[in-house]
């Protein structure tokens, strides 16, 4: 029998685990990823769950999907379409195999697809799989669930405690078509469940037997994948989602600076994570406060900020409506503030689990009166990183909210990080007062090359100060409605902002003689970046400009828009970034490629967009 | 003894109108600082917006002036960030009570050691005119004009409803009383409400009148102190006493009623019903009620999230953001 196998190289594979909300997917995926990325595969994956926690069982509105792709190099996305699908229920089959390539390997687990999971899936006949035309060779079809019983038969868990490891008989028979050390799953396992040893070796046991179930019967696969690692970047790694990157940043950042983190949040779909994250971390010393409305979120950090700290609000669009007043406070105060948008589906509660770019005029715009901010996009997972901490950067060295993008697709998302070293990132110093100052100092005098105004901390003696959101006079610090002055002090705010020095926007690919420019910001970075590699492999000649600072924009934006006779601008809304760039760059006219579906674009949707641009 | 006077937090020259229940409060407040003695640099007075709003901009001290209804939860994050600070939060009825109900009860649920002065003239003063969440029933006014169909809060049944541990009542001319109140609600850890009683002048006048003037307040009104008889009057003549679920006025040396027949003050039990019915005594029939109502010692949030810190500090072994790096699942690619 095992002369049918064939074994494929392939420089990357995605595999799709979904099953129930409740069926430990994104465990399995996780752990698969962590495997995949141990022996140096690239790695990057996106969950893809429904809004209701738990729908019914077996419905179809209770699928939720864990997507990983690994290759041999740097991997951009979590890929389109998955190359094996593991549904562990019926309905998991109907909704996702959408998402399947057409010569992909099916995983079923034929215990949960008895009469009544089919009529809870909506199929008509009781044979899916002729249903939904797939051919029945491409299908590892295994009664998971008895198997799992079995398994466990003598350790004398609980029915509910059995079946929960149903997840780990599909990672097993995944790591086996994949020929994965396990022993990496296993250690994986051991430290997850150290508390519960009992709960770890039952999983164990589980990967065990579902990777010799696959050993013994591979007779019934069609593939076994091969992905070897082929560009290395030594170093010690982790895997880390978005969120946590940012979580991490914020931290790297408030200790460089010297400063206590401070976050006020209030739960919100998909930023929660971040307060999750930082909640932990108290003997960092890190603050959060779980207020009691995004208002309060937002204008508790900018209170801790006045007492001196690094004050940190996290939320989603919805949440960024509420906060915006307290961020225009922040712009009158000059006061540190990061505020933190992981972007979702809009308007009102849209769609809350699922991804957009639709926030960015919003935070650049959505206050009243003129109220410059910056704003910084995370690119990828790992980026967040990077992003949050340049955001904190920002905020403390020149006296101002900043706002950190970042959307559902790079929160949740991972990848493998490499461990950054503080020692090497930029020093941040708060343009603090000078004891010097006292006695002549005002609260709006500024640093005169930042423009910053100096920060003067509560405890300070010969310092106090009444901030405030009426209008001050430029030189007293006083409440004025001067008319000169309000056009003086709006004109310091906006230059201050004008003038944060950001790093020049790189062009990557054929930067010298592109016949398109694909310009993106943000989230959207792995999936523009593979379609230009796509193209440039067909002989394309096309360059990608990805933005990361927004406001302001980096100082070449309008040499490097200009250079290029055909530009498009892809984002995931309906032309907000164009038009920003439009209002910003004189003359500037793109192609643009819009799509608003709450899901990660599709790379080879992009590839034809783009070729018939370059056609065209 | 304090080593500062008044003068020491005073800034500027107030802007109020002429008479104006906030330039008696304003006295109060700079007299009861300069008796409790916290350095005007260690001190943060925040504010939200209205007429009583603009207050910090008359403190030598630090402070804020800063947005509609969230002065409370701004001064949450500037007190557990530094709970070395002493935090004064001042807000008028509509600041307080209406767009910042929310965080009014959320900073006396958690407990926050905030004190919180609610200024209360029972009407918008600086739009010119309109009617508050504490204007009573019926009460005609620019947006009102045929009378508000609605009931008001009553700031302390909402302090109480929110758990509460501390509330206070003063009116606005009588320092005494306020400074008595102010220095109680500094003593007191954990979020401390002194609701003020003020007039305004211009749209409200004479809202507290049977308690503004000395005359008026031995009248009608009782100052209740913790361990003494509830008695009131020009000669101390009448107390209340207990009857059934509420309260009842007694004359002393009448129907055989005593001193020792009335009740004393318990502001520290931690039972708020007794409490609650003194706080919500009006005219005609009862006196008003001022004073420290309610002060009872409970865990203040901003000790319990830094006792944490400091706790979970001593568990984990990681303090620096490199060695929370190696908490992780770390793999080497060589």
């Amino acid at each position: 029998m095992a002369d049918k196998l064939i074994v494929k190289e392939l420089d990357q594979v995605a595999v799709r685990f979904s099953g129930d909300s409740g069926d430990g997917m994104q465990l399995a995926g996780n752990i698969f990823s962590t495997v995949s990325a141990t022996v140096g595969n690239g790695i990057s994956t996106f969950p893809d769950y429904p809004a209701d926690i738990r729908a019914p069982q077996g419905s179809l509105t209770g699928v939720s999907g864990f997507q990983v792709n690994i290759g041999s190099g740097k991997v951009y996305t979590p890929g389109d379409k998955c190359d094996v699908l593991v549904a562990m229920n019926a309905a998991a089959l109907k909704t996702q195999y959408k998402y399947a390539k057409p010569d992909a390997t099916i995983i079923i687990d034929t215990d949960a697809f008895r009469e009544s999971d089919l009529q809870k899936a909506a199929f008509k006949t009781d044979d899916p799989i002729a249903e939904m035309g797939i051919d029945k060779d491409r299908v590892i079809a295994c009664p998971i669930t008895q198997m799992v019983k079995d398994c466990l038969a003598d350790t004398g868990m609980d029915a509910k405690s059995v079946v929960k490891c149903r997840n780990m008989f599909a990672l097993g028979l995944v790591c086996w078509l994949f020929s994965r050390d396990i022993e990496i799953a296993f250690n994986f396992l051991r430290e997850k469940f150290a508390k519960k040893p009992g709960v770890a070796e039952a999983n164990i046991k589980v990967i065990q037997a579902g990777y010799d179930y696959g050993h013994n019967t591979h007779s019934q696969a069609m593939n076994v994948y091969r992905v070897e690692t082929k560009e290395k970047v030594p170093g010690r790694y982790m895997d880390i989602t978005g969120n946590k990157a940012t979580a991490y940043g914020l931290i790297a950042a408030a200790e460089k600076a010297g400063l206590r983190l401070f976050l006020g949040s209030y739960p919100i779909t998909p930023a929660t994570d971040i307060l999750h994250e930082l909640s932990k971390h108290k003997s960092l010393g890190v603050i959060t406060v779980q207020c009691e409305d995004e208002l309060a979120g937002c204008s508790s950090a900018l209170g801790a900020s006045f007492a001196g700290a690094l004050g940190v609000t996290s939320t989603s669009g919805p949440g960024i409506c509420l906060k915006s007043e307290a961020m225009n406070l922040a712009v009158i105060l000059e006061l540190p503030l990061v505020v933190i948008d992981v972007q979702r589906g809009g308007p009102a509660t849209g769609l809350p689990t699922k991804s957009e770019q639709t926030d960015l005029l919003q935070v650049l715009f959505g206050r009243n009166g003129e109220t410059p901010m910056p704003v910084v996009a995370a690119t990828s997972p790992t980026d967040c990183f990077d992003a949050a901490y340049s955001a904190c950067k920002i905020a403390l060295e020149h006296m101002t909210p900043v706002v950190l993008l970042t959307d559902a697709f790079v929160a949740n998302g991972s990848a493998a990080f490499k461990l950054p070293k503080l020692e090497e990132y930029p020093a941040i110093n708060p343009p603090y007062v000078p004891e010097s100052m006292k006695g002549t100092w005002t609260p709006y005098m500024r640093d005169e090359k930042t423009g910053a105004r100096y920060w003067a901390v509560p405890g300070r003696e010969g310092f106090q100060h009444i901030l405030g959101g009426l209008e001050k006079d430029d030189k007293t610090g006083a409440i004025s409605t001067n008319p000169e002055n309000h056009d003086l002090m709006c004109r310091k705010r906006q230059a201050k902002v004008d003038n944060i020095e950001v790093p020049d926007v790189e062009v990557l690919g054929d930067k010298d003689d592109a016949e398109l420019l694909i310009v993106g910001f943000g989230g959207t970075y792995g999936h523009l970046h593979a379609a230009m590699d796509d193209l440039r492999a067909e002989g394309k000649k096309v360059a990608l400009a990805h933005f990361k600072f927004i406001n302001p924009l980096p100082k070449n934006t309008s040499a490097v828009l200009k250079k290029y006779k055909k530009v498009v601008v892809a984002e995931q809304n309906l032309g907000q970034f164009a038009g920003f760039l439009r209002m910003k760059v004189d003359g500037f006219v793109p192609y643009q490629y819009n799509e608003v579906k709450g899901q990660p674009f599709v790379e080879s949707e992009l590839v034809s967009a783009f070729k018939k641009i370059i056609e065209g | 003894m304090s080593e500062y006077t008044s003068n020491d937090y005073k800034k500027g020259q107030p802007r109020w109108c002429p008479g104006c229940g906030d330039h008696f409060f304003l006295a109060s407040l700079h007299k009861a600082m300069a008796e409790i003695g916290v350095a005007p640099h260690e001190t943060a007075v925040i504010s939200g917006i209205g007429c009583s709003s603009r207050l910090p901009h008359y403190m030598a001290t630090y402070g804020m002036n800063t947005i509609h209804g969230r002065a409370a939860a701004i001064a949450t994050g500037t007190k557990v960030a530094n709970p070395k600070l002493t935090v004064w939060q001042v807000s008028g009825d509509g600041d307080g009570l209406a767009i910042g109900g929310n965080h009014f009860i959320h900073a006396n649920r958690r407990n926050i050691d905030l004190n919180m002065i609610l200024l209360n003239n029972r009407i918008y003063g600086l739009t010119k005119g309109q009617y508050s969440p504490t204007s009573p029933r019926g009460f005609v006014s620019k947006s009102s004009p045929y009378g508000t169909v609605e009931d008001p809060f009553r700031p302390a049944e909402l302090c109480f409803g929110a758990r509460g541990h501390f509330f206070a009542r003063a009116v606005a001319t009588d320092s005494a009383g306020t400074v008595e109140i102010l220095k109680a609600a500094k003593q007191h850890k954990g979020a401390s409400v002194c609701e003020i009683l003020q007039n305004c002048v211009i749209f409200n006048n004479g809202t507290h009148d049977s308690v503004y003037t000395s005359e008026g307040r031995k009248k009608n009104a009782i100052y209740v102190r913790h361990g003494q008889p509830l008695v009131f009057g020009e000669n101390n003549e009448y107390g209340l006493v207990q009857e059934g679920f509420g309260l009842k006025v007694v004359k002393i040396g009448e129907n055989g009623v005593t001193i020792n027949d009335i009740l004393v003050h318990d502001a520290h039990c931690e039972d708020n019903t007794l409490q609650l019915k003194l706080a919500l005594m009006e005219g005609p029939d009862f006196p008003i009620a001022l004073g420290v109502i309610r002060d009872v010692e409970a865990p203040t949030y901003d000790e319990a999230v830094w006792g944490q810190l400091e706790e979970v500090s001593g568990q984990k072994k990681y303090h620096t953001f490199s060695e929370l790096l190696e908490t992780n699942d770390i793999w080497e690619v060589k």
